[in-house]
């Protein structure tokens, strides 16, 4: 039955005219025609979260970061993904690229893009990591957020051919050992990749969150190379080479390497391994004051899956088992969370993870002891230790 | 079983394994042609694999880099800003303020060449023929001191030339730190 008195009518002009009034907020009721169909989908205006990145005297060579504490779930938006080009970004004609497979092969084959896209395809979620993210943090100059701290890592659907079936297509020679990997922008980007991996679980991939790469992730082919430090995932792929050694390139043999106290350095560290971070409350972020609030975060290991995540609110005091949310996905992404209600006072917020080798995250004191403060040419690489957010009085939560 | 028939087993095994996956499943792509190779294969090994023929001397290399690499990398390769020291650092690794650079950290002479050659100069990279590479380099190495002022460096030269952080790296020894299984 229909309140007498009190038509449809007459209660949207009351409540416009409280909007109006600016006394109380209420949801707003749409008596306009909306917008019209559009071709390609933008985000709402309202929307601003955005990749981070300052200006440099190198355009062409910097890196720009994913807004982790925004993001929901696992999947990075294609838009936010995070980015590192050595020499920008090339604009490459799907239509003109190709992808040479040479060097120590049966049949030196070359493949246009329609061609690939006829291969058996798989799609597999799997993050990636620049080995230089959250770098930083080791030298000792915390992110401020999880943005600068974290933000070189993202985690996408990719879609493409499983590497080894090209390979068998041209047929891998008994001496080869290595592949040079070789991507077509400005700069030739090249790296040396074990053979054993690139039968093991690397993907051609020309698909990212269910449509074409965007041209900063590769546009239109890339090397996927699960759980590796991203260098090494090369974009704009357009040359394979099966070799009987390790190249040597700029960015394995100087580059992305990590220098210890006793002047020697690491080299071919390759694999990312088990990292967490809290995304939500993070630094840079408010709290409206005490009272419940979910801790949400995320977790990844390039050696597998998340098998736990654990949370301290009590300035790693004690710590308890956070909840893992699906998917779980090996070299994915793991979103965890926990309920927590905020009792007004200081404290920090911590999370650490373990994978399923049974390898937990360490501190920033453990991996510091063992591999120093003196930054590589580079800075600091496959920093993975723990991250604390600290909370105030006013609900304030910084990075120290 | 006798020695024999061992072999032929392993053999036999070995054979569809690598048949199996070696064989073409789907005659995709088309065969490469040498000449396509050869415009477009530019890897360069640490043992001189790859190299183009060709040579280039340490004069030369000053001319080309005052021109070409100086205004960034600074006229005695002492880098600027983003732009990378090249020279010195020499002796300093193992010191409590270690300087890394192409003459104190690089292990391969041929990782100079080959970067110099597919990604510098910064502003158009690849556009250095084989003889301006081997010249530019030879000028990066005389300038830390590892050739002499008349050294000419050229595809059987360069992988000989030992940089003095060769033996200055190690493999991969992670995971690193104990491991900490049920730390509560």
């Amino acid at each position: 039955m229909k309140p007498r008195g009190f038509s449809r009518r007459a209660f949207l002009t009351t409540a416009s005219a409280a909007v109006g009034a600016a006394t109380i907020t209420s949801a707003q009721i749409p008596q306009r025609l909306g917008a019209p169909r559009r071709q390609y989908g933008e985000r709402s205006s309202y929307e601003t979260s955005s990749r981070y990145f300052h200006e440099s005297i190198t355009p062409g060579t910097g890196s720009s970061r994913t807004p982790l504490q925004d993001l929901y779930g696992i999947i990075t938006p294609s838009a936010l993904h995070f980015e590192r080009h050595h020499a920008g970004v090339p604009q490459i004609d799907p239509q003109r690229h190709e992808l040479l497979i040479h060097g120590l092969v049966e049949r030196p084959l070359v493949f246009t893009m329609k061609e690939l896209r006829r291969f058996p395809s798989v799609s597999e979620i799997r993050f990636i990591e620049c080995a230089g993210n959250t770098g930083s943090d080791h030298a000792g100059r915390p992110g401020i957020d999880p943005q600068r701290s974290h933000g070189l890592v993202s985690c996408s659907e990719w879609t493409g051919v499983p590497l080894k079936t090209l390979l068998a297509e041209a047929g891998v020679k008994t001496k080869a050992s290595w592949l040079v990997v070789e991507g077509a922008d400005a700069s030739r980007l090249a790296r040396s990749l074990p053979l054993t991996k690139a039968l093991d679980d690397v993907l051609v991939a020309y698909g990212q969150n269910g449509e074409a790469l965007r041209p900063e992730q590769g546009y239109p082919l890339r090397l996927l190379v699960p759980g590796w430090e991203g260098n090494i995932n090369i974009k704009w792929l357009g040359r394979i080479q099966l070799v009987d050694q390790p190249y040597m390139t700029r960015d394995e043999a100087a580059s992305y390497t990590d220098f210890m106290p006793d002047g020697k350095a690491r080299w071919f560290t390759f694999v990312m391994e088990a990292k967490s971070v809290i995304t939500r409350p993070a630094g840079g972020q408010v709290l409206d004051g005490p009272g419940f609030y979910e801790i949400t975060g995320i977790a990844w290991s390039g050696q597998g899956s998340i098998t736990r995540v654990e949370v301290s609110t009590d300035e790693g005091k004690s710590w308890q088992d956070a909840a893992l949310n699906t998917p779980v996905l090996p070299k994915a992404m793991t979103r965890f969370s926990l309920p927590w209600r905020w009792d007004g006072g200081e404290t920090s917020l911590q999370s650490r993870c373990t994978d399923d080798t049974g390898y937990t995250q360490p501190t920033r004191a453990e991996l510091v002891a063992v591999r120093g403060l003196l930054p590589g040419p580079d800075g600091f690489n496959h920093y993975n230790g723990i991250k604390a957010w600290y909370l105030h009085r006013d609900g304030k939560v910084s990075h120290e | 079983m006798n020695r024999r028939m061992i072999a032929l087993l392993v053999l036999t095994a070995a054979g569809t394994c690598l048949g199996a996956a070696q064989l073409p499943q789907h005659n995709l792509g088309r065969p490469a042609t040498a000449e396509e190779i050869r415009k477009r294969d530019i890897s360069v090994a640490p043992d001189g694999t790859g190299l183009p023929a060709g040579h280039g001397s340490v004069k030369e290399g000053r001319r080309i880099y005052k021109v070409l690499c100086g205004s960034c990398h600074g006229d005695r390769g002492q880098g600027f800003g983003d732009y990378p020291p090249l020279v010195g650092g020499q002796g300093t690794l193992k010191s409590k303020d270690p300087v890394l650079t192409v003459g104190s950290y690089w292990p391969y002479a041929t990782t100079v060449w080959d970067y110099t050659h597919r990604a510098m100069p910064y502003q158009r990279p690849g556009t250095l023929t084989p003889d301006e590479t081997y010249a530019v380099t030879a000028f990066i190495l005389y300038m830390n001191g590892i050739v002499d002022e008349k050294a000419e460096l050229n595809e059987k030269s360069l992988s000989k030339v030992k940089m003095p952080n060769r033996d200055g790296f190690v493999p991969d020894p992670r995971p690193d730190v104990p491991t900490k299984e049920g730390k509560k």
